[in-house]
């Protein structure tokens, strides 16, 4: 059992909890995810980045944002509760060598399981600059943290509310244009947002890694349910990935497949928000 | 047709017909009359009764029901007691099978079920599912007597009926255990194999910790094998069991990620350690369309109903697709299986696909027949070359190829030849593949020195002994894709080495 230690709210549907799992703190390392779910009984088995872990302390970090009925009753836990079970730390760690510049680029929650990433490239030497980007000023997270590992650091809103009005492709397709160029872009958020940044760095030829988040029920490569085809063969997420070479992803497949399910999700999230409603109109 | 085709006695019947049987013998008994060879095989075979099979097609509940009290006492009076014990031989774990129904016949079930766990912790499960017809009654005098292994002595009921007895009772005890040796063994992988070894290291008094992935231990009994042939809450008293020998289990642990191996044996003080994690890695059709939504692995498919119980949509969070014609591809168990729970979860028509015909299908012939009972369509000699999507990149349909038989394999079954020119359009909106399964590489992978062979499966000596020392491996991951039963037989045996090994250390 796994006590929640920490809770923040980070913006309207995310969430940020520091739970307890020694293990999972001490043998992870960046790129790498967990599987959590809140019952045995009924629960369903989701997968998380692990944002951030305190080996010392034992807890590690999730962020997460508000999309169906699970997240929701984990975003109704409170500092003290306890996560039934955590799986992890599963998939391959992200590859850190000294490439020299490394752009990283984060859209919306994207951002949380970039932040070990970035932070083991810097520690491994290299420039780092980061891009965020966000729908509207109140869904950017981690400024001040990736502020502190980033040589550059570039925010980008949809709306031009905070930032620079554009799309993350944009600095980043500038920063592809100087020369020298970055040796390696690194892409995590919606998978539209990685198809796009992958476009935009294939004609510079900038190596492009993308961290694929498909559905998953065990995580362990038993079942084949995130399977994705990378260079026209069938690859696991779970055990082959979650990175890979983003220029070599088929990102409209992946999409189609995570909409697997999009009927009954609609359903939970427009049930899960009555009952916010609801709950926060009772107290 | 074997016995299985005279469906339709309930299940009072049965008991009536075999209290009345059971009266007389029991009479002859007590006048001190001895039972002859021929009298006992004069007896009547004792039939299962089963739930009707358009009712059951609806529901998760078991099918088999299980036999009364005096269906079992009457089925044992037909067991010779063979000096020889030829069924013991067929026994992968060697359940001490003329002993146990010996206690049987004298109505003593709780001495019965205590013998058959001398070896076997699992009477519940083995009873349910293993192909006795293959391994123990194969073997039986009884039915060779009467030329048909259909006839055989029902062990495997006998063994089902006497574990059920004990749990419904409220008299299950655990086994013995040594005092501790203060020596440690690390299991990992909660299956049929594991869970052998944690009970046969935990009787010598080792410590033992057995270190599960899923939130649930039973490995394929819990996610595989659905409830309506093996309900969880069987496995999971069974395994309770083992928590009462003292065998400490550890949920949410991957051995390779959450700790390795070597971290085990080398940090966490583990003096021995086996490898039971079975072979999880699905095979896929390698057809044009298998990344279609609605294309599943069988161990998708059955790990989203079973496991996650996604069966109860009102309940449980884990959503499973809708379909209306499902397509299962395969011939084996996990196939009969997949169209099965298909079925339970309200397809209109569940079709079978499989490249050869009724005789060549791996999957046990009771399995077959409670599938065909139930409505499910067989499809033989085909295969399918690509499966067929809409825009949305949904399933609407396969192309399948037509097959005929040819010249007999290495493995002795005929060879599946395709019929040039045949393929046809057949419409399905889900795709279930149930191919078989590989050894999962993540262990592998993180574990330096660990000798594998070209498919991923461990290589061990007699002993079950890997080419590490002090770690054993054992079941599907030695053996590639097999049973329940003989991954237990290789947990024995790899339990009985490491019972030596700490001996002597």
């Amino acid at each position: 059992m796994n006590r929640i230690v920490k809770k923040t709210q980070l913006s309207a549907e995310v969430f940020e909890m520091e739970v307890e799992a020694p293990l999972i703190a001490q043998n992870r390392r960046a790129g790498q995810f967990i599987i959590v779910q809140i019952d045995s009984e009924w629960g369903e088995r989701i997968p998380l980045t692990i944002a951030d872990a305190d080996p010392q302390a034992g807890t590690i970090t999730m962020v997460f944002q508000t999309v169906g009925a699970s997240t929701h009753r984990l975003a109704a836990k409170q500092v003290g509760d306890y996560v039934e079970n955590i799986l992890g730390p599963l998939g391959n760690p992200t590859h850190i060598e000294q490439f020299g510049t490394v752009v990283c680029v984060g859209g919306g929650i994207g951002v949380a399981p970039l932040h070990p990433i970035a932070q083991a490239m810097k520690a491994a030497g290299n420039r780092v600059i980061i891009i965020i980007g966000a729908r509207t000023k109140d869904l950017v997270i981690f400024e001040d943290r990736m502020r502190k590992i980033a040589d550059e650091l570039i925010i980008v809103t949809d709306d031009g509310s905070y930032g620079r009005k554009a799309l993350v492709t944009e600095p980043l397709k500038e920063y592809c244009s100087q020369d020298p160029k970055p040796d390696l872009a690194v892409a995590i958020g919606p998978p539209i947002m990685m198809k796009f940044c992958a476009e935009t760095t294939r004609p510079f030829q900038v190596p492009t890694v993308v961290s694929l988040n498909t559905i998953m029920i065990d995580g362990t490569g038993m079942c084949g349910g995130c399977r994705v085809s990378v260079g026209g063969q069938i690859k696991f997420v779970c055990v082959d990935g979650p990175e890979f070479d983003g220029h070599q992803v088929d990102f409209d497949n992946m999409m189609t497949r995570l909409r697997a399910y999009k009927d009954k999700e609609e359903e939970d999230h427009h049930v899960c928000h009555l009952e916010l409603q609801i709950e926060s109109m009772e107290a | 047709m074997s016995e299985l085709h005279q469906i339709g006695k309930s299940r009072e019947q049965l008991d009536q017909e075999a209290a009345a049987l059971l009266k007389v013998i029991e009479e002859k008994k007590a006048a001190g009359q001895v039972l002859s060879p021929k009298e006992r095989l004069a007896i009547p075979p004792q039939e299962m009764p089963a739930q009707d099979p358009i009712a059951r097609g609806k529901t998760v509940s078991e099918v088999a029901l299980g036999y009364s009290e005096a269906q079992a006492r009457l089925e044992a009076e037909r067991c010779l007691n063979c000096k020889n014990e030829p069924c013991v031989k067929g026994c992968p774990v060697q359940v001490p099978i003329p002993r146990f129904i010996s206690y049987i016949q004298k109505g003593d079930f709780k001495a019965a079920v205590d013998t058959i766990k001398e070896t076997n912790l699992l009477p519940a499960v083995c009873g349910r599912v293993c192909p006795q017809e293959k391994q123990c009654q194969l073997e039986c005098t009884v039915g060779k007597s009467l030329k048909d292994v259909g006839k055989a002595v029902a062990i495997g009921r006998l063994e089902r009926f006497v574990a059920d007895w004990e749990r419904e009772n409220g008299k299950v005890t655990p086994p013995t255990v040594k005092p501790r040796t203060g020596k440690r063994v690390a299991v990992i992988g909660s299956g049929p194999a594991g869970i052998t070894v944690a009970a046969d290291v935990a009787r010598e008094g080792h410590e033992v910790v057995l270190f599960e992935a899923f939130h649930k231990p039973g490995g394929v009994m819990v996610y595989g094998i659905p409830e309506f042939r093996l309900p969880k809450s069987i496995v999971q008293a069974e395994i309770d069991t083992l928590k009462k020998m003292g065998v400490k289990i550890e949920t949410n642990f991957l051995v390779g990620r959450t700790r390795t191996l070597k971290q085990l044996l080398e940090e966490d003080h583990f003096d021995a350690a086996f490898v039971g994690v079975g072979a999880g890695l699905p095979k896929f059709l390698g057809c044009p369309g298998e990344n279609l939504v609605g294309v599943f692995s069988a161990n998708e498919y059955l790990t989203r109903a079973n496991l996650m119980k996604a069966y109860d949509a009102k309940k449980a969070a884990t959503p499973i697709y809708k379909s209306r014609i499902v397509a299962v591809v395969g011939g084996g168990n996990v196939a009969m299986d997949a169209a099965r729970m298909a079925l339970r979860l309200g397809a209109e028509q569940v079709h079978v696909i499989y490249r050869r015909t009724r005789e060549e299908m791996p999957a046990r012939a009771e399995e077959v027949e409670h599938a065909m009972e139930e409505g499910i369509v067989f499809n033989f000699l085909r295969n399918p070359t690509r499966i067929l999507g809409n825009e949305q990149g949904r399933v609407v349909g396969m192309e399948l190829q037509q097959f005929e038989l040819g010249a007999p394999d290495a493995s002795g079954r005929r060879s599946p030849v395709p019929i040039a020119g045949s393929e046809y359009v057949f419409d399905c909106d889900t795709v279930i593949v149930a191919l078989g399964n590989e050894s999962n590489p993540l262990l592998v992978k993180t574990t330096e020195g660990l000798v594998v062979d070209k498919k991923g499966r461990i290589v061990v000596g007699a002993d079950q002994k890997t080419s590490l020392d002090a770690v054993y491996a054992g079941g599907d991951i030695v053996l590639g894709a097999a049973t329940v039963i003989l991954a237990m037989g290789e947990g024995r045996r790899a339990a009985a080495a490491i019972n030596e090994l700490l001996a002597k250390k």
